[in-house]
């Protein structure tokens, strides 16, 4: 990590070098999702800086957050002068940044693991498929809102027609077993599995206004009505049954 | 059937069928490390196409960390490389020391490194021997993993466990070393040599392997750079990186070792470098004997960190209490991000951790030096033929557990 390419980058490329950190000796600029690839491909070409050594390409998930949903960070280092850099972009959900396939090949598995992970898509990829899990997977596990135990569907038999197979289990159990609920968490409510975390810690907010949470709250508030549903229609199944007898 | 010369003008134009053919290898093949699938075409015996497909190991490794405490990643980073666990346990420690802001006592830094050394020792050992055995060179892969059943004795007695030790801890060990430590490694040191020197003399001359292995799978520097290449496989094509040497951490600037390059980047440079690196580790591990301290404390010296000693645990209520909070709540890391790297035994493990000061991980990123080794086989098997995937495969040392996460 080096600030010397933290000032060559602000002098070369000026404001569309929108912050710059050096928390804990990592050196770390952030742009604009339409500067990304742009900004990438000066850390390669530039003669100084040289950023030759493709290192890592990763995202984060920030629900809560009502600006950009994803974090998507780069790392390179130069072979030449074995400096290194961390470049961050935010990504809105639905938002497709600019793929970095062409300049680093390194990049190509890591942004179909960034798909597949988290559903960001990349523009002008050549390949954006599905790495690590299957095609027939719903959702993108990393994602907050994702749990942990979610029964997946039965994946049919490939190429055979007319094989259908019901899911296990029943719809998403939740998340029980972990320490934080994200689904309660993000829909606003104040349930904490740990009592470590929470509002007394100063941890969250008790209520999230992003987009996220919204939907979260309408599948619970769905799942809540149809099991309502269910069991008023349980009730006058009962009902008409034990009207005879009487 | 009759001679070529009586067949009809018809009969003798007659060739074979041309079109490329398309051969599935995997998931689960005995060629294949682990489980990994490879579409390819082939037109005859060569490669024309090839598509590599991992992710049949997935178990969610980045996924389960976001639920437990920040001890409770430990077992599941003893697998992801199973072959040296002990890089990836110290790897882990020091990402979340880094946060916290901690720093392990001299004598704790030595342990790491020694115990460290030694897995890469095991994990090399274990990635040559078996590029042999896939040649046919059945002996050197059965001599290579007697001494590393040694090296697995000396873990063992020191941390419980042959395999997956679980032996880290943040702000420490679990345990200090056993009394006999140093000399149980002083005594195992020309053991390693001699094998490593009769391996030499079984291979090194060996026709066949030679052929295997020589000009075979070749992969440049620029593309080891630009697919994020690192550790053997990267240094075989002459980049000289080694995060020991580059950004040292714990106390590798206190040493004096080299760092093997090849220069062409074949199967035979993966193996020679992986070899030499053992003798550096070597060189390491005796340097580090030398100047660890026989005393001093282990952990550091913090009850929101560290675990009390279990007799406090069961006789006062402090240390019961502490113990308690430990286990149940996990110990609080500040808010903030960062990426901690190390030398695994395939190149730079990174972890990139990020907090919110809960005592839940926000998010957990490993960098698998594996992953992007693997990217880059396409173009080292792409052009060659079909056998030459088991030797190149077997160079790349991909370990499903790391690479699939």
């Amino acid at each position: 990590m080096s600030q010397a390419v933290l000032d060559r980058l602000s002098a070369q490329l000026g404001d569309r070098i929108l912050e710059t950190s050096d928390a804990f000796g990592e050196h770390e600029a952030i742009v604009a999702v339409g500067d990304w690839v742009e900004v990438a491909q000066f850390l390669k070409d530039d003669e100084e800086l040289q950023m030759d050594h493709f290192i890592d390409l990763t995202a984060i998930d920030y629900p809560e957050r009502a600006s950009a949903r994803f974090d998507l960070t780069l790392m390179t280092r130069s072979s030449v002068n074995g400096q290194r850099i961390r470049l961050r972009t935010r990504v809105k959900e639905g938002e497709k940044p600019g793929t970095l396939s062409s300049i680093w090949m390194g990049a190509n598995w890591a942004e179909r693991e960034v798909y597949d992970m988290f559903g960001v898509e990349f523009e002008g990829h050549p390949d954006l498929r599905r790495i690590l899990l299957y095609e027939e997977f719903v959702g993108h596990p990393l994602r907050k809102d994702y749990p942990i135990d979610k029964a997946q569907p039965l994946v049919p038999y490939r190429e055979v027609a007319d094989i259908t197979k019901l899911p296990p289990f029943g719809i998403e159990e939740g998340q029980p077993f972990a320490r934080i609920d994200w689904e309660a968490r993000l829909a606003g409510g104040d349930q904490q599995v740990s009592p470590a975390i929470g509002v007394q810690q100063g941890q969250r907010r008790t209520l999230s206004d992003s987009e996220a949470a919204q939907q979260i709250q309408a599948r619970i508030d769905a799942r809540l009505a149809a099991e309502a549903a269910a069991a008023e229609a349980a009730e006058a199944a009962h009902a008409p049954e034990e009207g005879p007898g009487k | 059937m009759e001679p070529a010369d009586e067949l009809s003008n018809d009969q003798a134009s007659l060739e074979l069928d041309a079109d490329p053919m398309r051969l599935n290898m995997g998931p689960s093949h005995p060629a294949m490390h682990g489980t990994i699938r490879m579409v390819m075409d082939l037109d005859g015996e060569n490669l024309i196409n090839l598509d590599v497909q991992p992710g049949y190991l997935h178990r969610g490794f980045e996924k389960s960390c976001e639920r437990g405490t920040w001890a409770q990643v430990f077992p599941y980073a003893d697998r992801l490389n199973y072959v040296s666990p002990m890089l990836n346990n110290v790897g882990w420690a020091l990402a979340v020391e880094k946060l916290l802001g901690i720093e392990v006592p001299e004598r704790c830094q030595y342990y790491r490194v020694v115990l460290g050394e030694l897995s890469r020792i095991a994990d090399h050992f274990t990635c040559n021997g078996a590029s042999a055995m896939e040649l046919g060179a059945f002996t050197p892969f059965l001599w290579l993993l007697k001494v590393r059943d040694w090296v697995w004795d000396i873990l063992e007695r020191e941390t419980g466990a042959r395999m997956t030790h679980s032996f880290g801890r943040i702000g420490g060990m679990a345990a200090p070393p056993t009394p006999n430590f140093k000399d149980d490694v002083r005594h195992l040191i020309p053991e390693i040599f001699k094998v490593v020197k009769e391996t030499e003399i079984m291979l090194l001359r060996n026709r066949i392997f030679l052929d295997r292995m020589q000009g075979v799978g070749v992969l440049t520097k620029e593309q080891a750079l630009s697919y994020g290449c690192t550790g053997p496989v990267a240094r075989s094509t002459g980049i000289p990186y080694d995060v020991r040497k580059d950004h040292p951490y714990l106390v590798y600037d206190r040493f004096d070792f080299d760092v093997p390059i090849g220069e062409d980047g074949d199967n035979w440079d993966r193996f020679m470098v992986r070899l030499e690196e053992i003798r550096q580790s070597i060189r390491i591990i005796e340097q580090a004997l030398e100047q660890m301290p026989d005393d001093g404390p282990v952990n550091v010296d913090d009850p929101r960190i560290v675990y009390p000693d279990k007799k406090d645990v069961y006789t006062t209520i402090e240390a019961t209490i502490a113990h308690f909070k430990l286990v149940m709540e996990g110990l609080r890391v500040p808010e903030g991000e960062v990426y901690s790297f190390t030398e695994g035994g395939n190149g730079e493990l990174g972890f990139h951790i990020v907090s919110d000061g809960s005592g839940t991980p926000y998010r957990v990123r490993v960098r698998p030096p594996c992953w992007y080794n693997l990217a880059a086989s396409r173009e080292m098997l792409l052009g060659g033929m079909i056998a030459d995937i088991i030797p190149t495969f077997g160079s790349v040392n991909m370990i499903g557990g790391e690479c699939d996460r």
